[in-house]
């Protein structure tokens, strides 16, 4: 069996110790180490966004980023998104605006869409069309996915 | 003008609002469980061993090194599969069909297409299982493969399956052939309508073949138990289509198999067949533990069912005011390595927006050296309708003819007999037309250089089939609503909706649960645009079941005849005593004292669905140095008999609008001469992404069905059937070419220009 690193890291704000072997990809800790299921797997070579996490404050594809790489870095997931107080704003955009149908690639658009409105709070819709160009999503054609963060944007 | 307009002329409580969907708060969390999510304890993980050709006999499988590796706890191929161990004696007439469903899973004498399982692997950890599958040796003969439709249906083309003989309407052919089957269907006199018309024209056209492109890959989880007992849990569109298919494959009663549908990533089809569920449980049972397979999404691309590549002849007389007098087509549709394309569906929807005396339409089943095709949104209805309404609009270039009067003046209404003999049934073609017609995008100029607007229609039939749902109430008021279809899009919402509107109560008060196969009765695929009108249904039906047993216990409380009582929004009260009411949460609180709690069921096999259309407006740009097309604005209007949550079914209209835009400009598979698969990632692969695409509005018209007591149609699949030639007519436009060929590349664009002797495209 193969060797295992150990890695400390933050994770929503919380400090993790894990053990991972250097072969994993961020995506296979998250998922298989820590059981951090909230993050998902479409194509495991950076094309469609599914993984996207925070790291250090810019989005990555955490397939396309070792799980040793992680060392003393600052991760957001989407389990770190919503709050004991409630959801997010863009959790909730998303919900009144139907902006999800299978949901799958929703984690990975929601925080895009968070990284974005953190960087551009009031980002129009053609600066959201080109920042969210790194996630696919296959059932809504983006039309409210695109509304949904417009209308959490100070842009109107 | 809105983006997104609701044409309503009922008005409902509940059916026609946009509540957010019950099952939302876990999607927008990453709480949701998805089938990869499954992590049972002691787990193993699986991989498959593939074929790397697309056509050759298997000679030998040796899996010794790979056994023995450290860490591999199963190893299985085609041999560890019942049909190894049957002959053709016992299995009769049903001999072929089983061989196809076991080998497709996993190949026992050849490999049909790229891709083909020949191995599985289950181990402690995905990396292992794909360390030691370098050790399976696999001696191969390789074959000649033939990949293109037409080349297959030649004589002496190389032959995918030895035994295949076409069925011929049917009659079987003496010699083995590629073509698995031909079907016609005709009506009136074609000869008579073509020396009538005043101007006939025929054309050829081609499709790519394309993928849905789910963003969930496929897989499997299995336990496989010592008492004999099986689990499924995966991401599937229909958990009965899946036990259905195991037990056949490993000649399992259905009572020995439950499976557990998982949240599900998407679907369109594609995730009806069960690829990995079968090996996975063999995997189970050899090892002991429950074991996991997850495709990678090249596997998804080679190995899963993508749709059909296909040819097709079109031919249309018309008479100069526009009237058709004659149609004709011939398609012929790859249907992968077995037989099964949809070309019946596609002969069935090619003119079936149409009014037609005379027609002949044939299509073909052929088998070629390529992954087995599935079903992908209004399957066959986009290929047909991209020569059909292609060639329409031709027509109406050669005659000075506005598209949408040419269609009006054609269109199906209610009692048109269509050429497979069905007649129609109230229908909303008309009214979409006219919406189309009356639109702001319609009456807008188009502006621009090199820019073209593009009109096409589309047809899909949508499904009843059965469906089985029970609700429970509550004490508190609340009711339980247990259903066996999966939710891929907002479902659990619309049936939840039509629930409560049913019973009189809130929305909130409804929660629905989507179970087990052990724990409700057989329900039919989420496919079909079926699941919120036929589910819907059963739902009502269930509802009502629970509004007579309300009824009754009211009696009972009340010491008087049901016949002095009745239930209206909510409310059950005596007909002649005001002073005797209940709210359905009062009679709720009063169920435990009274004879305990009430369940209502129904079990449901529906006809009444209504025939669903659409009809796209689109307007583009073309790049004459470049080829490439943008899309700039873009309509979608569609029938949906009654929305029942418009946001979700405009959701399924700009999505089947977005597909449809990729299939028409972008998507296909490149193969080489011998059938592999040269682009299988998302980045070679390219589907559209945010910055390809403008708005997508929609106009929702609501033509009520008769069949269903709020007009419910399906609304999922007619959206994805109008774009590539709404796109293609488009192109036309703004450049002057006539495109036949999907996808219609920025490359063939420019060649088109250049064969028409003008560089610049335009």
């Amino acid at each position: 069996m193969a060797d295992v690193t150990q890695v400390k890291t933050t994770i929503n704000g919380e400090e993790v110790n894990l053990l991972c072997e250097p072969r994993q990809s961020l995506l296979e800790v998250l998922r298989d180490v820590l059981g951090m299921t909230g993050t998902k797997e479409g194509c495991n070579d950076g094309n469609c966004g599914a993984c996207t996490v925070i790291l250090d404050g810019r989005i990555v594809d955490s397939c396309l980023v070792l799980g040793v790489e992680a060392e003393g870095k600052n991760i957001t997931t989407i389990e770190g998104m919503a709050s004991p107080e409630g959801l997010h704003p863009l959790q909730q955009s998303f919900l009144e605006n139907a902006s999800l149908q299978c949901g799958i690639c929703t984690p990975g658009f929601l925080l895009a869409s968070k990284s974005l409105l953190d960087q551009e709070p009031d980002a129009d819709e053609g600066r959201i069309r080109h920042w969210l160009a790194g996630n696919l999503c296959r059932c809504t054609g983006y039309d409210k996915i695109v509304r949904a963060v417009l209308q959490v944007s100070k842009a109107k | 003008m809105t983006s997104n307009q609701v044409l309503s002329e009922v008005e409902f409580n509940v059916v026609g609002k946009r509540p957010i969907r019950p099952d939302g708060v876990d999607k927008v969390t990453g709480r949701a469980q998805y089938g990869a999510d499954t992590n049972m304890t002691g787990a193993l993980q699986a991989k498959v061993l593939r074929s790397p050709y697309p056509h050759a006999r298997i000679k030998s499988i040796d899996v010794s090194k790979a056994e023995a590796f450290p860490g591999v706890k199963a190893v299985i191929t085609a041999k560890d599969l019942p049909f190894a161990a049957l002959s053709k004696e016992e299995l009769g007439d049903g001999y072929t069909a089983l061989k196809y469903a076991s080998d497709h899973m996993m190949a026992s004498d050849k490999v049909l297409f790229k891709g083909h399982p020949i191995a599985a692997i289950a181990a402690v950890n995905a990396h292992v299982a794909e360390s030691a599958m370098a050790l399976i040796q696999v001696d191969y003969e390789e074959l000649e493969s033939v990949v293109d439709v037409r080349e297959a249906m030649k004589d002496g083309a190389p032959l995918v399956h030895e035994d295949l003989r076409t069925n011929d309407m049917g009659q079987i052919s003496d010699k083995p052939s590629n073509i698995a089957a031909h079907m016609s269907y005709s009506t009136g006199d074609i000869d008579k309508g073509f020396a009538e018309a005043d101007l006939v024209m025929e054309r050829e056209y081609t499709t790519a073949t394309v993928h849905q492109g789910y963003i969930e890959p496929h897989n499997s989880t299995a336990f496989w138990n010592t008492d004999g007992q099986l689990n499924i849990w995966t991401s599937t569109q229909g958990s009965f289509a899946v036990r259905a298919a195991v037990a056949n494959v490993l000649r399992l009663p259905v009572s020995k198999i439950k499976v557990t549908p998982m949240e599900i990533g998407g679907g369109f089809g594609g995730k009806i067949t069960a690829y990995l569920d079968a090996i996975t449980a063999v995997l189970s049972k050899k090892a002991g533990v429950p074991v996991r397979t997850l495709m990678t999404r090249s596997e998804v691309f080679e190995a899963s069912g993508p749709a059909p590549a296909s040819w097709m002849r079109v031919k249309i007389g018309v008479k100069n005011n526009g009237k058709m007098t004659a149609v004709e087509t011939d398609i012929a549709m790859d249907a992968g390595a077995y037989p099964g394309s949809p070309a019946m569906q596609a002969i069935v929807c090619a003119f079936a927006c149409y009014d037609v005396t005379n027609g002949k339409v044939d299509g073909y089943d052929v088998v070629v050296n390529k992954p087995k095709t599935a079903a992908y949104r209004a399957p066959g209805s986009p290929q047909a309708a991209f020569g059909v309404e292609s060639l329409i609009d031709e027509i109406c270039g050669e005659l000075k003819l506005d598209p949408i009067e040419f269609r009006l003046l054609n269109a199906a209404k209610e009692g048109t007999r269509r050429i497979e003999g069905l007649v129609a049934k109230r229908i909303g073609l008309v009214e979409c037309l006219e919406a189309a017609r009356d639109h702001d995008h319609y009456k807008s100029k188009l502006s621009g250089e090199n820019t073209g607007r593009g009109v096409a229609c589309g047809y899909w039939p949508n499904r009843g089939f059965q469906s089985s749902v029970v609700m429970t109430v509550h004490f508190d008021g609340t009711v339980s609503l247990l259903m066996g279809s999966v939710d891929i899009g907002g479902t659990r919402a619309s049936i939840a909706q039509q629930t409560a509107e049913t019973l009189g109560i809130a929305y909130e008060d409804v929660k629905p649960t989507i179970v087990d196969t052990d724990s409700i009765g057989y329900t039919f695929i989420t496919g079909g645009s079926r699941t919120s009108f036929a589910t819907g249904l059963a739902a009502i039906t269930a509802a009502d079941d629970v509004k007579e047993q309300m009824i009754t216990r009211a009696a009972k409380i009340w010491d008087t005849s049901e016949d002095d009582i009745e239930y209206v929004n909510g409310t059950v009260s005596h007909k002649s005593d005001e002073e005797l009411k209940f709210s359905f949460k009062d009679l709720a609180r009063q169920l435990a004292t009274t004879g305990g709690t009430i369940s209502g069921r129904s079990n449901i096999d529906p006809t009444g669905e209504g025939n669903g259309y659409a009809v796209h407006l689109v307007d583009l740009k073309v790049d004459p140095e470049t080829g490439k097309t943008d899309v700039t604005r873009y309509t979608a209007v569609q029938d949906a008999g009654k929305a029942v949550h418009p946001g979700y079914v405009e959701g399924q209209m700009q999505g089947g609008a977005v597909q449809g835009i990729g299939w028409a400009l972008n998507e296909e598979y490149f193969f080489d001469p011998t059938g592999k698969m040269l682009n299988p990632t998302f980045l070679d692969y390219r589907m559209p992404t945010t910055l390809d695409l403008p708005m997508i509005d929609t106009v929702i018209v609501e033509v009520a069905n008769p069949g269903h007591p709020y007009g419910v149609r399906g609304v999922g699949e007619p959206a994805i059937v109008p774009p590539m030639a709404a796109i293609g007519n488009a192109i036309h436009g703004a450049t002057g070419h006539r495109m036949r060929s999907l996808p219609m590349t920025p490359g063939k664009i420019l060649e088109a220009g250049w064969e028409n002797g003008n560089s610049s495209g335009g």
